[in-house]
Formats: structure tokens, C-alpha cells, sequence
């Protein structure tokens, strides 16, 4: 007798998600803005003593960009204001026009973790998440916030973290690849535990004011060299992370590095796994070889993306570091703008579609 | 080829370009110092709007730290990623001929000789008819 | 029973007969080694101040690190490569090496003051003329240097390059500023005039952090940053124009790695098309510039075990005259005899030990 069986069909459950931007710069109209998320005093310092951080020049980047605002020229707002500081025009440009379904704002300005005076630094950093709330979150329900931490006062990103996690709209925590010392050392590990604890992951995205200078070789003279420092910066922090054996303590860590490309992580893991291996008694707490820890524990955005020639030798680059690794980004409204209908210029399978315009940042992200 | 009056002479200023549409093509015009070019709008590279671009000159350089400003306003910059194409050729500025360079072969030739590249914008004879700018496409 | 143990061993690679080996490391001399080969006020100060007692070890190459001495090539001192019989036993004879470039990494090169370092390097580059290159017809030598005063440096240059033996001119891979900067101009012109490559070698003067974003807790996070100098080293030296300025320059990386080079080039041609108006001397795509002027020295090969990624990054690099064959004796590169992996192939093979070596080095190609 055969039993009645229910014969199984794979059930077609339509992706929630199908475009997630990962990188989203949002601006203000004018630096007034802030205003309101400060208290009088903060905002008496603003005006008067404005920022104080570990370089030369006080209002601007060490090495002026090609372009006003780092932005693409036609990303100014009609109405007025800097590119990415008019929600409508963002909407209409940005999210609309190409079917962004989440986006996941990146606030630069201000660079809490790099201002010097260390009330100012707690004051700045809670003001930025607070407008992230006021002006972009509450009427946009497409995007999401990055809670900004003082990474130099660990506590005190640790207690901006506690404040923020049960907004879920906030999805990570972001902090600047330079620092005045690499990320991993011990001193930062409270924020790393706070974010485990909260199931955030965190973000670091080129830029930070170290106080360091730029390149492990001295300070560059052109921006052709700065914008490419930033991808030296990201091993760094990634060799960090890894040799003070943070994923080994924190093996639910998740971490991503956004707008340094990735077409150099694969050699930076085969470097990192062949000095490991001969010198690896000097690292006992590392417990096997620092590329396994990229595979488990570290994303990339995919902005700027890479251009080899022939095309066909990012499919190498691609299989070497994982299409599980990729999350899309576009960076908006930055020069370096990828659009996500021509940034690949491999082909790419359905399903390595899927993962990197959408599926790995639900995972990273924790959004299902 | 069919003849299409695009924009009056009077609308686009010198430097100025103006985004127009010809047989389902978007076309940008330019004003060169009184002289009319039309490119194809998107940018070959990843499909920027080439009319939004900045109107710049070309600098060049015979050795470093030395700079010169010329051809004043008669390259386009994309809007996006900043490639500079020649209005009035659609060529674009940085992309060298694909050769293998030899070992240690330093015949470079100096003064600025860039090579025209691969990535090239599509051009479109202009002319004008008394008060008219026409686009043949 | 050594030549079946040879013979199998070489199995795992490619034969390096005949070869020229570029970076090869006679052990460090001591301070009062250097002593007969300096002047009366050096050697009597010297005596009197205790700084013929001084090691001068450098942070960024610890002398007996285990990547800095092979196991069973380290000696009862604890060093490798200290007398000439175990260079000729363990690094000439076995790989039957033709002949081989002699680079000292010695702490002369980082000392503050310019004149010591500039008397030491000297008495240096004597003591490797008399001890090694009298006694040793295979061994060449590098001219060593400090960067840090380009007057001091071209004089030394001027002063060994009657010596045809002296092949090219050494320094270190981290200074005061990124190397492409004008102040060390000087140091290229007279390296070009007299027809000798300048070797750029791992290692520095820390005299600033060695990365961006501070100093990394240990050795080995500290080593894998040498490569991100060294890319950064590399667009310096591109961005500033230093070969447009002196056409004849061939720059020589020695153990900077050279998987990483497809990403660099990818990164590097792509902004520079972006933000070319800001360094318009430059009229060729860096990767372009980069092929005809700088040459990598084997070792490290860092790529995983599997040889199908070596043999796609060496695709992607596409340049067969890039590579120079060295073993990095005696620093631990490798097992056994294998310093050339089978990936490369008989044709690269021939070409990295011999041709490439000959078309870099005027002064060997003379009487090979």
C-alpha cells in the first residue's frame, strides 16, 4: 500500500528585499542644522571654537577633492543646499529612480570620533544620531541610521550604543578606519562586547582623522594618492582586528568596510596567512589563519567597484573572496558613484545577484 | 540621416550645454567658443548625464610641478566619475592605446602627449541655419 | 644521499640553476666590525661613547625573527648568513646560483644624525666591498644609503659606483615622507646617471607609525604593513612624476610581495582617469608606468597552496618581464630548494632567473 505522500513544491517566496544600498551619504543644509540636537553650550562652541581635530587644516579635508562636496555634479538639490541634503531630491534621484528598497545612511560630517575636546566628541556624536532620526528616518522609512561612537571613549560609545539598540532603525555601529591606535587593541573591545550584545554589527567607512599620517609611508601630495591610502588604512584595521585575535573573542562580531573596494582583499589574505604561519608563536591567541577570519567575520561594500582589464578578471577576484562577502553600495551622492544597473560589468549568476544587491546585507544586517 | 532643428542659436551660452532630444536619442549640445557640437549624452563608461558635466579646459604639463591651462572650454568632464571627453571629437583623454609597453623602454614621448583612447562619446554633425542649431542623426 | 634529497626537494619547484639571485642578506655587521672602515673622528667617538657596543637592530626587521632566520640556516649566534662559508653552503651552492646581489639592512641607513648615518652606511658598503666581494666572485653588492639627506647619499653613490661590482643603490622602504616626494629626487638623478637601479627594500626608520591608523601591537601585524607601504611607496613615486623627471630610473621593490599588484593597478588606472587634471605630467595609465619602470623581486610569493591563484594573478599582472628572481636568503620564504613554484612555468621561469635580472642590471649584463 503506498502511502499518500504531499508532494512537495519549493515554495516561490518573492525576496523582501531587492536592492539594498549599503553606503548613502546624508548631508545638511546648512551646518545650523545641527542646531537644534545640541545644547546651548555646544552649540556656543560650534560656533566660536567649531572643531578641533588631529590635522592642520580646521574646516576641510587635508586633500581637496576633484569636485565641490566630493559629490557627483548633477546631485544638487534644485531647492538649494549640498548634494544629499534635501530629502525629497534624495527620494526622487536616488531611491525612486533606481528602486533602492533600503538605504543606509553614512554620515560623514563632524567626525565625532576624531574631535579632540572629549565633551564635544559625546555631544557631536548623539546630536548627529539624533538628526539621522529627525530629518531622514522618521519621514523615510526606506532608510536606516548608523549610530556614530566615539571611538576614542570607549565608554561613552558603549553607553551611545545602550541608548540607541532598541531603535531598530539604527542597523550599525560606524566608526572611522583611523584612529589614533588600530581598532583591535584591547582598549576598544567594551564596543565591540556592547555591539555582540545588541546584535549590531559594525562599520567602518574610509575616512577618520587619526592623527597619523595618511599612508604608512608619510603623508602624500596628491588626492590621486589619498583617495587610493584609504584601501591601506582598511588593511590595517583588518590586520588589527585579526592578530589581537578580536574574532577570536568575539567570534559573533560582524564587521564591514565600506567605499574601499575589495579587489586586494584575497592578496592581503594570503600575506596575512603566510606571516602567520612562520611567525605565528609570536600570536598564540590566533588560532588559525587570518584569511578564515575574513571568510567568517568581515564584509565589503562594493563601491568603488573594480575595473580590471580584461572585465573577465574581477570573476577571479570575485570566486577568490566570496560573492557571500559583497554587499552593493553606491556611495551617493559621491563622485565615485556606482550605479547598480551598469557597476558589473562581469556577469553575475541570479543568485550571486540576489546575495550582493540584496541577500548578504539582509544577513549582515539582520533584517529578516 | 535626417536633418533636426534642435535649439535657436541664442539659447545655449559659450560653455553652455543643453540636454536635447533627437529621434529618441539624447543628444548633448555644446557652445565651443560660438562653434556647435553634439555628443551622445550617456557617458560610455556607466551612463552619466554628459550634458551635466562641468565645461572644462585641458591641462597639461611638460614635468612635474609645472601646469598649463588650454583649449579652454572645449573638454567636458562626466558628471560622475570626473572622465574628461573632447566635445568637439567625443574622444576621451585617458585611456592609452592598449600596447604592450616594452622593458624599460624610455622613449616616452614628453609634452603632454596623450593618447586618445577606447572609450569615446558618439558625435553628430551640427550646422546652423540662420537663427537654428541642427543636429543630423 | 643529499643529491636524492636535492633532487626530490626540487620537485616541488622549478630548478634555479644558473640563476641570479636580486636579494640576498649577508648577515648585518656589528658596530665595531664597521670600525677599521671608518675615519679617526668616527672610530675614536665611536670607542669613547660605547657605540661600538651598540646593536643597531632595526624594529622593522628584528634580526632573529623567525622570517628573518630560516631554521636550518640559523647559525649557534642565533643570526643566519654571518660568514661567508654558510652563504656559500646554504644560499650559493645548493640553488647553483650564478650570481647574487648583496642587500645589508643595516640600522646606519635610520640614524638621526645624518652624518653618522652617512659615515656608517659608508664604512658599510667598504666592509661589504673588502670582506665579501674580494673574497666571493659570485657576490654583488648594493650601494646603501640613508635617504634622509639626498646631498649625503649622492655623494656616496659617486663615491662606490667605480666599483662595477656595486650593482645598484639600497634603500629602505619607509622614511620622513613617501618616496616619490622631491627632496629625494637627487638620490634618483645620481642613481640614473650612474646607470644603477635603486632597490627599495622592506623595512624603515619608523620614525612615524607604520600604518594610518597608529602602531600595530606585534611584529607580524607589523610586517604584513610593509606590503601596504610598499603599495603606497609605489603610487608616490608614479603621482609625483619621479619617472617623468628621470626617464633612465629603474626602481627594483625587494620583498615587497607582488600579488597584490593586479589590485593596485586596477585601483590606481581607474581614479587616476577621474582626477587626472591634478597631475597632468602624467600622460600614461600608472599600471602602464609601473611595467616599464619597477621591477619585484620573488620572494615573498604569497599565494595560497593551491597554484591555479598564482598562475591567475600572474595573468592578471600580464607583464613576464616584472619578476627578478631572488630567495630572500636567509629570511623563511620557503622549504628546501622550492623558491620558484612550478606555476611560473619552464618559459617565466628562464626568464625571471636570468633574462629579467640582466635586462635590470647594465652592470651584470656587462660581464655575464
Amino acid at each position: 500500500m503506498t502511502e499518500t505522500g504531499t508532494l512537495e513544491r519549493p515554495v516561490e517566496t518573492k525576496a523582501k528585499y531587492n536592492l539594498i544600498d549599503c553606503d548613502i551619504h546624508p548631508s545638511m543644509k546648512t551646518p545650523a542644522e545641527i542646531q537644534p540636537y545640541l545644547s546651548q553650550r555646544w552649540r556656543d562652541h560650534l560656533a566660536t571654537y567649531g572643531g578641533h581635530t588631529r590635522q592642520g587644516l580646521s574646516e576641510t579635508l587635508s586633500h581637496p577633492r576633484m569636485v565641490p562636496e566630493v559629490s557627483r555634479v548633477d546631485s544638487w538639490p534644485p531647492s538649494g543646499g549640498p548634494p544629499g541634503s534635501d530629502l525629497p531630491f534624495l527620494r526622487e534621484q536616488h531611491l525612486d529612480n533606481l528602486g533602492i528598497d533600503i538605504g543606509v545612511l553614512v554620515p560623514l560630517r563632524f567626525n565625532a570620533s576624531g574631535q579632540r575636546h572629549p565633551d564635544f566628541a559625546i555631544a557631536i556624536a548623539t546630536a548627529i544620531n539624533d538628526w539621522q532620526v529627525g530629518k531622514f528616518l522618521d519621514p523615510e522609512p526606506r532608510l536606516r541610521g548608523s549610530i556614530i561612537a566615539t571611538q576614542e571613549d570607549p565608554a561613552n560609545a558603549v553607553a551611545e550604543i545602550n541608548r540607541r539598540a532598541s531603535d531598530k532603525r539604527f542597523v550599525q555601529v560606524l566608526l572611522p578606519p583611523r584612529s589614533i591606535e588600530p581598532l583591535g587593541k584591547r582598549r576598544h573591545w567594551p564596543i565591540f562586547e556592547a555591539a555582540v550584545r545588541h546584535s549590531l554589527p559594525l562599520s567602518l567607512h574610509v575616512g577618520g582623522v587619526g592623527g597619523h599620517q595618511a599612508t604608512g609611508a608619510g603623508w602624500p601630495s596628491y588626492y590621486l594618492e589619498e583617495h587610493h591610502s584609504q584601501v591601506q588604512t582598511m588593511q590595517a584595521v583588518i590586520a588589527s582586528l585579526i592578530f589581537e585575535g578580536v574574532f577570536e573573542h568575539f567570534p559573533e562580531l560582524k564587521i564591514s568596510f565600506v567605499e574601499g573596494g575589495f579587489s586586494w582583499v584575497p592578496s592581503f589574505g594570503w600575506r596575512m596567512d603566510k606571516a602567520w604561519q612562520t611567525m605565528r608563536d609570536e600570536v598564540p591567541h590566533v588560532k588559525r589563519p587570518p584569511s578564515g577570519y575574513l571568510r567568517q567575520n568581515v564584509w565589503f561594500t562594493t563601491q568603488p567597484m573594480e575595473e580590471p582589464n580584461p572585465a573577465k578578471n574581477l570573476a577571479d577576484t570575485l570566486r577568490w573572496i566570496g560573492t557571500d562577502r559583497l554587499m552593493f553600495s553606491t556611495d551617493y551622492p559621491h563622485w565615485d558613484f556606482d550605479d547598480p544597473r551598469f557597476a558589473f560589468k562581469v556577469p553575475l549568476t541570479a543568485i550571486e545577484k540576489a546575495a550582493i544587491f540584496a541577500g548578504n546585507a539582509v544577513n549582515f544586517y539582520g533584517l529578516n | 540621416m535626417a536633418r533636426h532643428v534642435v535649439a535657436k542659436v541664442d539659447e545655449l551660452d559659450i560653455g553652455k550645454s543643453k540636454l536635447v532630444k533627437v529621434a529618441g536619442r539624447d543628444i548633448a549640445l555644446f557652445n565651443v567658443k560660438g562653434e556647435f557640437f553634439a555628443i551622445a549624452n550617456r557617458c560610455p563608461h556607466e551612463g552619466a548625464d554628459l550634458c551635466r558635466g562641468q565645461v572644462v579646459g585641458l591641462a597639461e604639463s611638460d614635468e612635474p610641478g609645472h601646469y598649463r591651462m588650454t583649449r579652454h572650454g572645449e573638454l567636458v568632464r562626466c558628471p560622475w566619475h570626473g572622465w574628461e571627453f573632447d566635445i568637439r571629437t567625443g574622444k576621451s583623454w585617458c585611456d592609452p592605446a592598449r600596447t604592450r609597453v616594452k622593458s624599460f623602454d624610455v622613449s616616452v614621448a614628453k609634452g603632454g602627449a596623450l593618447a586618445e583612447g577606447p572609450y569615446q562619446a558618439e558625435v553628430f554633425p551640427v550646422s546652423i541655419d540662420e537663427d537654428y542649431v541642427i543636429v543630423e542623426i | 644521499m643529499n643529491e636524492m634529497i636535492r633532487s626530490l626537494e626540487s620537485k616541488l619547484g622549478l630548478s634555479t640553476v644558473g640563476g641570479i639571485d636580486c636579494d640576498l642578506h649577508p648577515a648585518s655587521p656589528a658596530t665595531k666590525t664597521l670600525l677599521p672602515y671608518l675615519d679617526e673622528y668616527w672610530r675614536e667617538t665611536f670607542v669613547m661613547r660605547g657605540v661600538d657596543r651598540l646593536s643597531l637592530a632595526m624594529t622593522s626587521s628584528p634580526p632573529r625573527a623567525p622570517i628573518n632566520v630560516r631554521s636550518d640556516w640559523k647559525a649557534e649566534s642565533g643570526f643566519a648568513g654571518d660568514t661567508l662559508e654558510a652563504v656559500r653552503a646554504q644560499a650559493l651552492d645548493p640553488f647553483g646560483t650564478r650570481l647574487a646581489i648583496c642587500n645589508v639592512l643595516h640600522g646606519a641607513m635610520i640614524m638621526h644624525s645624518d652624518d653618522m648615518a652617512a659615515a656608517l652606511c659608508g664604512a658599510a658598503n667598504e666592509w661589504l666591498a673588502r670582506e665579501w666581494l674580494d673574497r666571493e666572485p659570485r657576490l654583488r653588492g648594493s650601494i646603501i644609503v640613508s635617504a634622509q639627506n639626498a646631498e649625503l647619499a649622492v655623494a656616496e653613490i659617486e663615491r662606490r659606483a667605480a666599483d662595477h661590482r656595486f650593482v645598484q643603490v639600497l634603500i629602505l622602504a619607509q622614511n620622513d615622507e613617501p618616496l616619490g616626494r622631491r627632496r629625494y629626487w637627487p638620490i634618483y638623478e645620481a642613481a640614473a646617471r650612474n646607470h644603477l637601479p635603486l632597490c627599495i627594500h622592506a623595512g624603515g626608520s619608523n620614525r612615524h607609525a607604520p600604518t594610518a591608523t597608529g602602531w600595530p601591537s606585534y611584529f607580524v601585524e607589523s610586517y604584513v604593513a610593509q606590503a601596504s607601504i610598499f603599495e603606497s611607496q609605489l603610487l608616490s613615486l608614479v603621482a609625483e612624476g619621479v619617472f617623468q623627471k628621470v626617464p633612465d630610473l629603474k626602481v627594483v621593490f625587494a620583498e615587497s610581495g607582488f600579488t597584490w599588484l593586479p589590485s593596485f593597478f586596477w585601483r590606481a588606472d581607474k581614479t587616476w582617469r577621474g582626477v587626472r587634471a591634478e597631475t597632468p605630467w602624467l600622460t600614461e595609465q600608472p599600471s602602464d608606468i609601473v611595467k616599464r619602470h619597477v621591477r619585484f623581486t620573488l620572494q615573498p610569493i604569497e599565494a595560497p597552496p593551491d597554484q591555479d591563484a598564482l598562475a591567475r594573478t600572474l595573468e592578471h599582472i600580464d607583464c613576464d618581464d616584472i619578476l627578478l628572481f631572488s630567495t630572500d636568503y636567509p629570511h623563511a620564504q620557503f622549504e628546501g630548494l622550492n623558491a620558484l613554484p612550478v606555476a611560473f612555468g619552464e618559459t617565466l621561469a628562464k626568464k625571471i632567473l636570468i633574462d629579467n635580472p640582466l635586462a635590470t642590471y647594465p652592470r651584470i649584463a656587462a660581464d655575464f
